[in-house]
């Protein structure tokens, strides 16, 4: 018993060591890059394996959000490149707002047709719904793109969000799911004094139904902030990008040779801190949503 | 809400009169399913239905957007069955799959076993998933600085450890495995996340039970653990194949398909054709032969699942 106990002791620590490593080698990169946003342009060679920043300066994170003029970041060894954080941001938002908005909503009254309602087509059309989920969006694109570019949306917010606002299969798939779990004592008291289908949908099972709600808005919201491919081939143009087609952008703005790696490192940690943010509001949430989108 | 709901439930009561009979009440309930379905259909009919069958018809194309297309019948699909490099593209996902799939599920279930013996600490659940939270591109720039050849910290690291400098994304031998490294740095963690929901429903009188009988940790691994863990890892590799096989964002942020096309991909090179060389058609003949693996792929994984859930019955 007693060996028994040391052994666990001489795992546990084992383990807890791992662990920290594993912790280390994630929150290191990160900080390496705010090192690095916080250093002189001059300082990169000499200074790239110290922890700490040699002479540290606010100055690259002023020049990425264009508080500095260009040939005064030019005179300090910089690109002069600028990403227009502020205006990438606001897109994200809207981006990311309006998709997770549209979706969840529309998600939520096709589930509820699929879980309480019975009419022709309902199997028919949450099979085609599920097949969705199957094909690669490598597939989709190129006619998608020509749909986009037809309706002159292309550097439109309206040609970002079109293909993701009205459907998406794993929402509907997900939704439905839980619906079905609810129990129908309520539903069906309510149906026998008389409400209408869209009275029960509105004031008895999206009231019960918020944790999922908020759980899927979670992953779509997630999920709609990093996604590059899409924005990437219809709105390049400055004024409509978001935030990763921003960052594609400044990298790429730089000249032949070796890229502003100051300024890129303080707009890759501005980029990186709503993320930061999020966690530290909603941690709980973001970490449960995450674990329950494997669940079922 | 309560007492909203009962004063405007009396309110119409005219319309739900008919509800009563069978076949009127049938007719509403079409309709208001139909109603409700409308917008989620119209999405499904526009951007996944539509674009489906206009991309298997552009494949029979020779389409390039300059003028009008012409039906060529099978070309395309004759073509690239002698396109080295869309074998290649194919070979490299493959092989891509093989470096990022098998390292990112392992180290995602230690982490997961170690989280769940050790702490309940939000903070490490949060740090650990921090990094699937961020986007490919930010993790793609962040890794193109860690690794520069020149003024990467893990190069500066190497020089002094007396190790030789090693040329990452610009290597030709080394490109791929990079970008598997570091889509397996972003991965992992939501990977445990997965495996950690799942081991927390497992029931802990099943170990208390191992435990008296004398078993050892790994033992109780192997035989409770593992097995119960099995659902939630169908789930992780079917997800996690199909995405990885589709890898695209990390490649076109840090080495775009090079050096000497040892990372192009099967998906950068269809959007290389379509939106380089404006070859729709053959891009397009080339994502169904993608799309037909996908599929393959997610039956046979399918079918596998079912064989294992028979066993454990």
């Amino acid at each position: 018993m007693n060996s028994q106990q040391r052994q666990w002791s001489a795992g546990r620590l084992i383990a807890w060591l791992v662990l920290l490593c594993m912790i280390t080698v994630t929150l290191m990169p990160l900080w390496v890059v705010l090192k690095t946003g916080l250093m002189h342009a001059s300082d990169v060679y000499s200074g790239a394996s110290e922890l700490m920043p040699p002479n540290p300066t606010l100055l690259n994170f002023k020049k990425v959000l264009g508080l500095v003029s260009t040939e005064e970041a030019l005179s300090l060894g910089g690109s002069g490149a600028q990403i227009n954080f502020l205006r990438a941001l606001g897109n994200s938002v809207l981006f990311t707002g309006t998709i997770v908005l549209l979706q969840i909503t529309f998600a939520a009254m096709a589930s509820y047709a699929f879980a309480r309602l019975r009419f022709p087509g309902q199997k028919l059309v949450f099979g085609l719904f599920v097949g969705s989920m199957m094909v690669p969006g490598v597939v989709t694109f190129i006619p998608n793109f020509i749909l986009i570019k037809d309706l002159g949306w292309l550097n439109s917010m309206a040609g970002m969000v079109a293909p993701f606002c009205l459907m998406q299969g794993f929402s509907v798939f997900f939704l439905r799911q839980f619906f079905l779990s609810l129990p129908r004592d309520l539903e069906e008291a309510a149906l026998l004094e008389g409400a209408s289908h869209l009275q029960i949908f509105w004031r008895i099972v999206l009231p019960l139904s918020v944790t999922p709600l908020a759980t899927i808005a979670t992953l779509t919201g997630i999920n709609m902030w990093n996604e590059f491919f899409w924005p990437y081939l219809v709105a390049k143009d400055e004024m409509q990008q978001v935030l990763p087609v921003a960052l594609q952008s400044f990298k790429s703005q730089t000249p032949q040779g070796q890229p502003d790696w100051t300024g890129l490192m303080a707009a890759t940690a501005i980029t990186v801190l709503p993320t930061i943010l999020l966690l530290l509001a909603f941690g709980r949430r973001v970490v449960e949503s995450v674990q329950f989108s494997g669940g079922k | 809400m309560q007492a909203t709901s009962v004063s405007s439930a009396p309110a119409d009561p005219v319309f739900h009169k008919p509800a009563h009979a069978l076949s009127p009440r049938r007719r509403a309930e079409t309709l208001t399913g139909w109603a409700l379905l409308l917008p989620a259909f119209i999405g499904f009919l526009v951007f996944y239905a539509t674009p489906t069958l206009r991309a298997v018809e552009i494949s029979f194309t020779d389409w390039n957007l300059l003028r009008a297309p012409h039906f060529v019948g099978w070309d395309n699909y004759a073509r690239l069955l002698e396109d080295g490099k869309f074998w290649n593209g194919m070979k490299l996902s493959a092989y891509y799959v093989l470096l990022n799939i098998p390292a990112q599920t392992l180290l995602g279930l230690f982490l997961a076993v170690a989280m769940d013996r050790l702490t309940r600490s939000l903070f490490v659940k949060a740090v650990v998933l921090l990094p699937y939270l961020l986007s490919n591109v930010l993790v793609a720039m962040i890794w193109l600085w860690m690794l520069d050849p020149l003024l990467g910290m893990v190069n500066h690291y190497f020089a002094a450890v007396g190790l030789a400098r090693q040329p990452f994304f610009g290597g030709v031998d080394q490109a791929l495995f990079t970008v598997a490294g570091v889509n397996i740095w972003r991965h992992m963690g939501l990977v445990a996340m997965l495996f950690l929901a799942g081991l927390q429903n497992i029931p802990r009188h099943l170990y208390e039970a191992a435990a008296l009988e004398g078993a050892t940790e790994w033992q109780m691994f192997r035989r409770v653990t593992l097995p119960l863990l099995r659902p939630v890892m169908v789930f992780v590799l079917v997800t996690s194949v199909t995405g990885s096989f589709q890898i695209f964002d990390t490649i076109a942020v840090t080495t775009n398909g090079g050096p000497l096309d040892s990372t192009r991909v099967i998906v950068h090179y269809i959007v290389q054709n379509a939106f380089s060389f404006y070859k729709m058609g053959y891009a397009s003949a080339m994502s169904m032969v993608l799309c037909l693996v996908m599929l393959a792929y997610t039956v046979l994984q399918m079918r596998l699942m079912r064989a294992s859930e028979n066993d454990l019955a």
